[in-house]
């Protein structure tokens, strides 16, 4: 509790022995009847101002800065009000259960907030900087790019850097939500976050605080909420008209009714205070972004970060779910299966490789790294030149200066060479050298652990339409499209045709959520209801482009998402029909006189307290008890 | 420039009429008052910035004088 709420406390348990005293007291005395007048009032006016003095000091401020409909206000107009026609008791009550629930609401935003803080304890204290020989602490702000820092067993990486020193394992914890050690020695780059196991690492800098890991999730994670989902604008829209609209309903129910029926004014004041009390908005308010506050809280506790509530939301009417294959479905880590060289080539089977990883060697593509790999020899850059590479085609290059191409069956078409055409399971890969064919490499893609029954699992839980797309041939999709389940498939499409089959899918099933790997989909994943980008740890242009980030590759965090953002929703759904429905009825049952001002507390508080209760079932969600 | 600051809130809807009200001051280009994280992000105008800070304060007292930024 911080010192303010403490202070609260003490004032609410004051108050509340006075309060109590002077109710016994005044049974006992059957109502101070020995006593003239104002001695009561007096009395009661004791614990009325321990409780109440700030709300009416606030209130006297606010009115003065021209803030006419704040809560302060209102409660102390309506508890004066109730002074004023005698109900001494009901008013002090009033204002106690006020400061109660206020006291509540801050404490469990305040514990909410803080459970959300410690999922994503992350940020790092410090650094320490290696100055040659001797180290030194340091902010890690203070860190610059080439600097080089010490990582000692059992801290937290502050910068994302390369290892130049040293082996160990590191704990992903933090950032994926899934304790996996994962081994690092020199040579690799590693992200901040990350909590290191037994070894001491000296790591070089590759990026500065601001643009580590860390400080790029902290960052989301925080401006999430600023996102503001349609219920929350909804809500606060209403918000601004229902304050003034019920007060004025309040001075007319004190000014109309005993004029038109006449009778005595003090009834219809007390009706009028309920409207007073009802009239607060914050359990409204409050209720909807503490829910989705709870929702990405729990999702960035599986590792998974959502960018805005409105993202929230809209997963949760996702009906259909396309996913990219390679490094989504697939593991995008493709192995060389098969060298054929053609019939008429005199090639052998590890000179064709050779001829298409050199090629390929200078792109990124998963694709040049398995090729790499299956070659085994250092290649030689001055031998490649010209290079070209087209986008869902392959590339054209010069090697030793005579013409190589190496690419699929478009390539080859385009450019009249003419190929054997190769059947094999796999992604294929055409050679022609010198204008001649040379031969076929075969490349095989594993499926990741877990894509069949992340599929499995969506369509039990009401996804109509799962689709796989890729710009691989259609023999391979459809091995991986048999495997993992998925309803159809769309291959060999170029990038630029993936956003026209997604745009398709949307028009057909309506909400539609795009997982990708946030590299070489950027359009797909922006055109999507919801884009989902996968294995994103420290890549930013996945970060970037995607509406929720899976910091790993677990295709099965998917569902999870999808439930909580269901229950999410659910949830503010509740709060926003509880805490209006109870509004109105206690509104409609003050007006003709059924409800007290006690209820009319309840309807403000009580309402506010029950409504961050519900949301606060969020943080406690469990991905072991939704599977 | 771009700026984040901690800073007290005590309830929900002051944090939405204190955004507005820091909206309008003369030379903000974006302000945002959350009251989920505690924090006050304002964007202004560079050469002025520390006085349009300064006077975003004081609107965000105006109204909820309780309030606490940290600057």
């Amino acid at each position: 509790m911080t010192k303010k709420q403490k202070k609260t406390l003490c004032r609410i348990a004051v108050s509340m022995i006075l309060y109590i005293i002077l109710l016994a007291a005044g049974r006992m005395t059957d109502g101070f009847s020995f006593a003239p007048r104002p001695v009561p009032l007096l009395l009661f006016l004791v614990p009325y101002l321990v409780i109440g003095h700030d709300i009416l000091w606030k209130a006297v401020r606010n009115i003065r800065n021209g803030q006419i409909f704040d809560e302060n206000f209102l409660m102390s107009v309506a508890t004066i009000a109730a002074f004023f026609i005698g109900e001494y008791s009901e008013s002090v009550a009033v204002m106690l259960f006020y400061q109660i629930g206020e006291l509540f609401q801050s404490y469990a935003v305040g514990k909410s907030r803080e459970s959300i803080a410690r999922m994503m304890e992350l940020a790092p204290e410090y650094a320490y900087l290696d100055l040659g020989g001797n180290v030194q602490e340091v902010d890690p702000e203070d860190v610059k790019v080439d600097d080089v820092i010490v990582v000692r067993p059992g801290e937290k990486v502050p910068l994302d850097g390369m290892v130049i020193e040293g082996d160990s394992f590191l704990d992903t914890v933090a950032l994926t939500g899934e304790s996996v050690p994962r081994r690092v020695g020199a040579g690799q780059e590693i992200q901040s976050g990350c909590v290191n196991g037994e070894g001491t690492l000296r790591v070089r800098v590759t990026k500065e605080y601001a643009d580590s890991t860390v400080a790029v999730i902290l960052e989301l994670v925080e401006n999430a909420s600023e996102k503001k989902a349609r219920l929350e604008n909804f809500i606060t829209r209403f918000a601004r008209y229902y304050t003034p609209i019920v007060t004025i309903g309040a001075m007319l129910l004190a000014v109309i009714p005993p004029l038109a029926l006449g009778g005595g004014f003090a009834v219809w004041i007390k009706r009028a205070c309920i409207f007073l009390i009802v009239s607060c908005p914050c359990a409204l308010v409050i209720s909807v972004p503490l829910g989705f506050f709870g929702g990405i809280g729990a999702a960035s506790r599986i590792g998974v970060l959502v960018k805005g509530s409105n993202y929230l939301e809209a997963l949760s009417r996702v009906r259909a779910f396309v996913f990219d294959k390679t490094g989504t479905i697939t593991r995008g880590e493709f192995r060389v299966l098969k060298s054929i060289p053609g019939k008429k080539a005199t090639i052998s089977e590890a000179g064709l490789i050779k001829l298409a990883a050199y090629a390929e060697g200078f792109s990124t593509h998963p694709i040049a790294r398995s090729l790499q790999e299956a070659c085994g020899e250092q290649l030689l850059i001055e031998r490649v030149t010209d290079v070209r590479e087209t986008a869902g085609r392959g590339v054209r290059c010069r090697f030793d200066g005579a013409e190589l191409l190496v690419g699929n069956s478009t390539l080859m078409f385009e450019e009249k060479i003419p190929y054997e055409r190769c059947d094999e399971a796999g992604t294929v890969l055409y050679v022609a050298f010198g204008g001649n064919y040379t031969g076929a490499v075969v490349l095989g893609d594993r499926i990741k652990e877990g894509a069949a029954e992340a599929v499995a699992s969506l369509k039990k839980k009401g996804i109509v339409q799962t689709v796989m797309l890729t710009g691989d041939r259609k023999e391979a999709a459809q091995r991986v499209s048999d495997e993992v389940g998925v309803d159809a498939f769309f291959a060999e499409l170029l990038p630029q045709d993936k956003v026209g089959c997604l745009e398709q899918m949307m028009e057909e099933s309506g909400q539609t959520a795009f997982v990708g790997d946030g590299i070489n989909d950027a359009p797909v994943l922006m055109r999507a209801d919801v884009g989902f980008a996968m294995g994103a740890m420290g890549s930013d242009a996945a970060i970037e482009a995607a509406d929720i980030v899976l910091m790993d590759d677990d295709m099965r965090k998917l569902p999870q998402t999808l439930v909580i953002a269901r229950q999410t929703v659910r949830i503010v759904r509740q709060n926003i029909v509880l805490a209006l429905g109870v509004k109105l009825a206690v509104l409609l049952l003050g007006a003709i006189g059924l409800a007290s001002m006690w209820a009319a507390v309840f309807a403000d508080v009580g309402v506010a307290v029950l409504a961050i209760t519900n949301s606060m079932r969020m943080l406690m969600w469990n991905p072991a008890k939704n599977p | 420039m771009k700026k984040k600051y901690k800073c007290e809130v005590d309830c929900a809807n002051c944090a939405a009429k204190m955004t507005e009200a820091v909206k309008k001051i003369d030379g903000v280009i974006d302000a945002n008052v959350n009251f989920m994280m505690q924090k006050f992000t304002i964007e202004a105008e560079d050469d002025r910035f520390d006085t349009i800070v300064a006077e975003a304060v004081k609107a965000m007292k105006k109204v909820e004088p309780d309030c606490v930024v940290e600057l």
